[in-house]
Parts: structure tokens; sequence; C-alpha cells
């Protein structure tokens, strides 16, 4: 490969890494609420920008990133609660285009009362002093900002899993998703459950909302094509699968990154050819379950 | 999907709501217009097309440019109040139709035919890219309406795509990227450039343009890298650019492109080996970026509100905007906006009359002087003539208030040896 020093190339790798660590980081909320609730949260993009100036608004008061980094998750959950509770309980079991148009125009509602409350123009949020700069890997420079993101997201993929996977609440999660009427007569109240994922997926959405506003710009638009973004990973992931969503950020990451050093002009289309590239030979995602949608 | 009315019409009404209209107002003029309506379409249009100026504006309210396209709708509106305070063309008094473009052609081409047919606008002004732009300037002028360009492009001056109904207030990427260019490799900062390019005619016209400039300073281009508009996040494309170790990086591209790439370069630490160089660096962005993000940055600009300390105009232009936006300056491209308009309502005004013939030859005359000094439109493509600022952002150690954000490095006075020449064009001599 002449003109690509192998330091190039493991540089971009590591770069598609990181990518994709955000990327499952965007992804994340929207898998677990599709996969417990079977809900399209198409107002995931927004929770994403009320995350984000959320935490400038936190920063505004305290000024302390460390602060926002626990207060965001609280008020964007808080917010998906009430959400769950009094606009998304009533559609239950009335098929999956009801939750989906309801989420679709809370969107629009959230992002509006953002331009209200913030103006419609970007807002400036860096990083903490002590996570700026750059840190040399050996085969190059790399943002501490994303080193400690790739940290970070690992760090909260592997509580989520451990929440899911190997609590009480966990296991009644799983079985609330696998069939709510038996969980229902074994006297357990199945709505508070589904209350909780909910409130847990857009507080994950919050948070990456702020997590990625250094990186981004913070603006009332940001959440639209992360939305895609997000969408695209679950879907190569396969909907509802956690482990999917990881596998496909990751995977996602890395195509977009690697078409950037080569073929820089397709970087943003690399990302759905793959996708249909997944869906013409496992149409229900890498690790997805076959019939969900339709069920 | 099906909500794009919906959202075209909330935009139109958000952005007018903005422009000093009080929710009473609105309600009043919604049941106007619903009455108008009401009284068919024809006999409405009619009749408010003899009556009112009426100026259609599509501008991309929605999307990366966003932040630009709303200044420019709000700046435009100063001037149809203030062409309408001044009693308007014979007691004719002038409104804005905004509508939203999507920064798409195909859109823009579609709203610009409505506003021309069903609104019969008089004037088209708007849009805010290079490719946009010749979308809306082909069906506005094909259909003998004047269209003011408000946005950069090298194209429109151009033999094939200019008409007589073409004009363009906005500079274009010779100017910007030409002295934006020339500034810095004048430096003497090292010869090795970089290009991070939107891949797009603004990103393509702008890397020509500094391509020209190093020339005669024997630069010589180490990496080119397109990128997609509207990428997310461009950390994919900055290890290829730093490896091939350049002393300039310029950023060819546009608003909110050009904040995160800016910002991710700064977390790269690229700043620190590298001249960062825009050539428009946009005030919207730079104050949604903040001044470390931005230190250093290097641009041309075709406004920045501090030219008032110099510019009798620009404290005008300022105070009024000032007025509406809780002691705010305007911001550059929503300068653009502001003389856009101005200048066509100026040209109606000395010709008498909207009909486009008689005002393109008031806008051939006009000498104009709005908000940054004197102007005029060349003869031979009108391109407006005008001074182009070279801009450094400060850092905030250096700033006098939040929005002091730029130090003006230079102003290159107004003159045709700016741009290339008609011949270069291809219009006849």
């Amino acid at each position: 490969m002449a003109g690509y020093p192998i330091e190039l190339i493991v540089m971009q790798l590591f770069t598609g890494l990181a990518l994709g660590t955000v990327f499952v980081l965007l992804a994340v909320g929207l898998s677990m609420v599709f996969g417990l609730l079977t809900v399209v949260n198409f107002a995931h993009g927004a929770f994403y920008t009320v995350g984000a100036y959320t935490g400038v608004f936190l920063f505004g008061l305290t000024g302390n990133f460390w602060v926002c980094l626990v207060g965001v998750p609280l008020v964007v959950g808080t917010i998906g609660l009430v959400v769950e509770r009094f606009l998304v309980r009533p559609l239950y079991g009335r098929g999956i285009d009801y939750p989906l148009l309801l989420t679709f125009g809370l969107a629009y509602v959230l992002v509006e009362l953002v331009r209200i409350a913030f103006g419609t123009s970007g807002v400036p949020f860096s990083a903490p002093p002590s996570l700026q700069g750059a840190l040399n890997l050996g085969f190059g420079y790399f943002p501490l900002y994303r080193v400690f993101l790739v940290g970070f997201t690992t760090v909260l993929l592997i509580g989520l899993w451990l929440f899911i996977e190997r609590t009480r609440y966990g296991l009644v999660i799983r079985a609330g998703a696998r069939d709510p009427e038996i969980v229902r007569v074994l006297g357990i109240d199945v709505s508070r459950v589904w209350l909780l994922v909910f409130g847990l997926g857009t507080a994950v959405a919050g948070l990456a909302g702020l997590l990625a506003a250094p990186m981004r710009g913070v603006i009332p638009e940001m959440g639209i094509p992360v939305l895609v973004e997000a969408f695209v990973v679950t879907v190569v992931g396969g909907m509802g699968s956690l482990a999917g969503a990881v596998v496909a950020g990751l995977l996602v990451g890395v195509v977009v990154s690697m078409t950037s050093l080569f073929a820089p002009a397709f970087a943003d289309m690399s990302m759905f050819a793959l996708m249909a590239l997944v869906l013409v030979i496992r149409p229900q995602g890498l690790f997805g379950r076959a019939g969900l949608m339709g069920g | 999907m099906s909500t794009k009315d919906d959202q075209n019409g909330t935009d139109g009404n958000r952005t007018e709501d903005r422009h000093g209209l009080n929710r009473r107002d609105f309600i009043k003029t919604s049941a106007l217009g619903m009455a108008a309506v009401a009284a068919g379409p024809w006999i409405g249009g009619f009749a408010r097309a003899q009556d009112t100026i009426r100026i259609g504006f599509p501008v991309p309210l929605t999307g990366p440019y966003g932040s630009e396209a709303k200044e420019q709708a709000a700046c435009a509106q100063i001037a149809i109040d203030e062409f309408n305070a001044a009693g308007g063309l014979d007691g004719r008094m002038a409104e804005l139709l905004v509508r939203d473009d999507k920064l798409k052609p195909g859109e823009a081409a579609k709203r610009t035919l409505e506003l021309i047919e069903k609104d019969g606008v008089d004037f088209v002004c708007g849009s805010l890219s290079a490719s946009v732009q010749l979308a809306v300037n082909s069906v506005a002028t094909e259909r003998g309406i004047i269209y003011n360009s408000i946005s950069q492009s090298d194209t429109i001056n151009e033999a094939s795509d200019f008409t007589k109904y073409t004009f363009h207030e906005a500079m274009n990427p010779h100017m910007t990227a030409g002295t934006a260019g020339d500034y810095a490799f004048s430096r003497n900062q090292g010869k090795k450039v970089a290009y991070l390019v939107a891949d797009y005619a603004y990103g393509h016209e702008m890397m020509r343009g500094f391509k020209v400039a190093g020339e005669q300073y024997g630069m010589e281009t180490v990496a080119e890298v397109i990128h997609p508009l509207a990428a997310q996040d461009f950390s994919t494309f900055l290890p290829r650019i730093m490896a091939a170790g350049p002393d300039i990086l310029c950023l060819c591209n546009f608003g909110l492109d050009q904040l995160n790439s800016i910002k991710q370069a700064h977390s790269f630490g690229m700043k620190e080996s590298m001249q960062l160089v825009a050539p428009a660096l946009l005030y919207n962005q730079r104050l949604a970026g903040g001044p470390d993000v931005f230190e250093g940055v290097v641009g041309a600009a075709n406004y920045h509100w501090t030219l008032e300390d110099s510019v009798a105009t620009a404290k005008t232009f300022n105070d009024k905007y000032r007025e509406r936006h809780d002691g705010a300056p305007p911001s550059d491209y929503g300068a653009y906006g502001y003389a856009g308009v101005g200048a066509l309502l100026q040209a109606a005004k000395d010709a008498g009359t909207t009909r486009s013939d008689p005002v393109v030859e008031a806008m051939e005359a006009l000498k104009y002087n709005l908000y940054k000094g004197p102007e005029y439109f060349r003869q031979c493509d009108h391109q407006a003539v005008q001074s182009v600022l070279v801009v450094e952002s400060k850092p905030a150690s250096a700033m006098r208030n939040e929005y002091d954000v730029f130090e003006v490095k230079e102003v290159r006075e107004a003159s045709e040896s700016m741009l290339r020449s008609c011949e270069a064009l291809g219009h006849k001599a």
C-alpha cells in the first residue's frame, strides 16, 4: 500500500474503533428500549439533544463537568420516566407504529423547547481542562477526550450488561420482554419494569448527548443525524440486541474510518452500504432475533 | 416524510415571529392571510402583487447552515422595515417571504418557483450554498425575475450561468480563499499545504482559490481530503492530514462543518503544528465553538461588527440589529441578507418601479454603502465589488466582550483586481 504507511493504517484503525464506541454509545439507548419494550423511539435523537443542553445548563450552573456527568442522566432519565408513564404507556399493545408516531412528534416538541430555552444558534461546550489536549499513542497523537470516552463507554456497557444479565431486576426485565403475560401472572408489576427501562434508555441517550457535546457542535438540530446513525447501528447489530449494538457500532466505526482513508468522499455512504449488505445477508441483523418487528 | 409541509409552515412562521411580530400581530396577520386565501388565490395573489413589493427569500433554515440562514433572514427583515419606514416606493411597502430550501437544489428550485408563480414575488434574494444558488438562479432568471445571491460562488459569475438578471452580493471563493490564502502563505510559515474539503461546489471552488493564491509563493499541496457535506465526525479524516505533516491546513467547508472540523482538529492538537485557515471564518460558528477552540485560526470575512469603529454605516446597521437582539451585534452572513435585500430595494427606488429591466439598469448604476463601506456591481458579471477582511480568532484574554471574537488584521479595499477578469469568466469585454 504505497503512500499509506503502517502507522497511518494503525492510527486509522484505532480512530475507527474510538469512533465505533461513540456509535455504540449513541445506539445503546435506542437498542435497549426497542429490545425490551419493542418501542421504536424516534425521540432518541431529541433526548440526546436535551442531554447536551442539560449539560450546558448544569455546567453553567456548577462549572463542573463531572457534576454534569451525574446530573444529565438523572434529569433526562426523569423526563423519560414522565414520557413513558403519561404518553407511551397508553399505547402498549396497540401495534408498533403508535409509539413510533408518538415519539416522532415528541421529538419535534422537545427540540422546539430547546430552541425556545436556549435559542436557535449553537452554544459552546468544551471538554474539562483535565481531558483536553492530545495523547501520544506511539503511532500518532489522539485526543485525550476520546480515549476517556472509550474507557467510559466500556464501563457503562459493562454496568448495563451486569444489570440486565446478572441482577434479579434484570431477570425480571428480560422475562418481561420475553413474555409479559406470564410475568404478570407471577404477580410482578410489569409496567414498573417498563417504566424503568424507558427511563434508563433515555438517560443513556442524554448521557450520549453530553459526552458528544465537546466533539460535535451543540445546536438544537444535533440529534437529527444521530438518530440516523443510531438506527444504522441498531439495524446492523440486530434490533434489540445489546451485544449486537456493541459489535455493530465498532464495525460501523472501522468501516467509516477505513473508507475515510481510502475514499473519504464516500465515508458517510459506507455506513449505509454496510447496512444494505447486512440486510441482504442477514435480514434480522447480526445478532437479532428473526420476526421481532413483525411480532 | 409527510410533515415536510408542516415543517415549512412552522419554520416560516417562526422566522417571521422572530422579526419583531408579537403574538397578537401574528394572529391578526394569519387571520388576514386566511381571509385572502378564502377570497380565492387568484384575487389575493394578484392584488397583493400589485400593491406590495414582495421579495422571495429561500434559505436553508434547517440543516447544517441553519444558524447562518436564520441570521440572514433576520437581517433581511431589517432592510425591509427600513425601506417601509422611509415610505416605501411611492407608498408601496415591501414584504419578505422566507422559505426553507433545506440546502437542497431541488427543494430550492421548487420553493423559488412557488414564490414566483404563486406568491408573485418581484425579486428573489437568498440561498446559502454554492450549488443551491445556481438552481435558484436558473429558476428565477428564466422567468425574468432578478435574483441577488448572498452566498459564495464562483460559477454564478461565469458566462454559462450568468444572465442579465443575476446579481451576486456575496463575495466569491476566488476573492475570499484568494485573500485568506495570500495572507497565510505570505507569513512564511512553511510551504506545505493540506486541504480538508467539503464535497460540493463551495469546497472545491475554495480549494481552487487557495491554490491560485499559492502559486506565487510556491506552495506545495501535501494532502487533499474530501469529506461529505454535513459530516458529523471528522476524526477519521484527520490522521491522513497529520501524517502528511502540513504547515498550513485550509478548511474548505462551511457552517457546522467548519465548527466540527476546527473543534476536532483542536482536540487532536493539530493547531500546535500547523496554521488553520478558513476561507470564510464564521462569526456564528466561533460563538458556538468558544475562544479556545478557535484561537489563532485565520480567515477571510465579509464583515465583523467591530468595523463600526471606522465605518459609519456599519455602526448604523449594528445599532438597528442590536435594538432587536438584546444588544448582540449582527453576524457576517447576516449582513449579506441585509445588503442583498437592501441593494434590491434601493435600486427599485432609483428606478421608480419593480419591473425587472429598469431595476437591472438601476442596479448596474448603483453605488451603495449599506454596511461595510462602498460597493458596486461590476458590469460584466454583476459581482459586488467590495472590501475583504482578514480576521484572526482572538484568545479569551484579548476579548473586550463576549462578541469581540475576531481581530481584523487587514481590510483589503474594494477593487476589481481581486476578481477574475471578465474575459476569464467568458464574458465579452
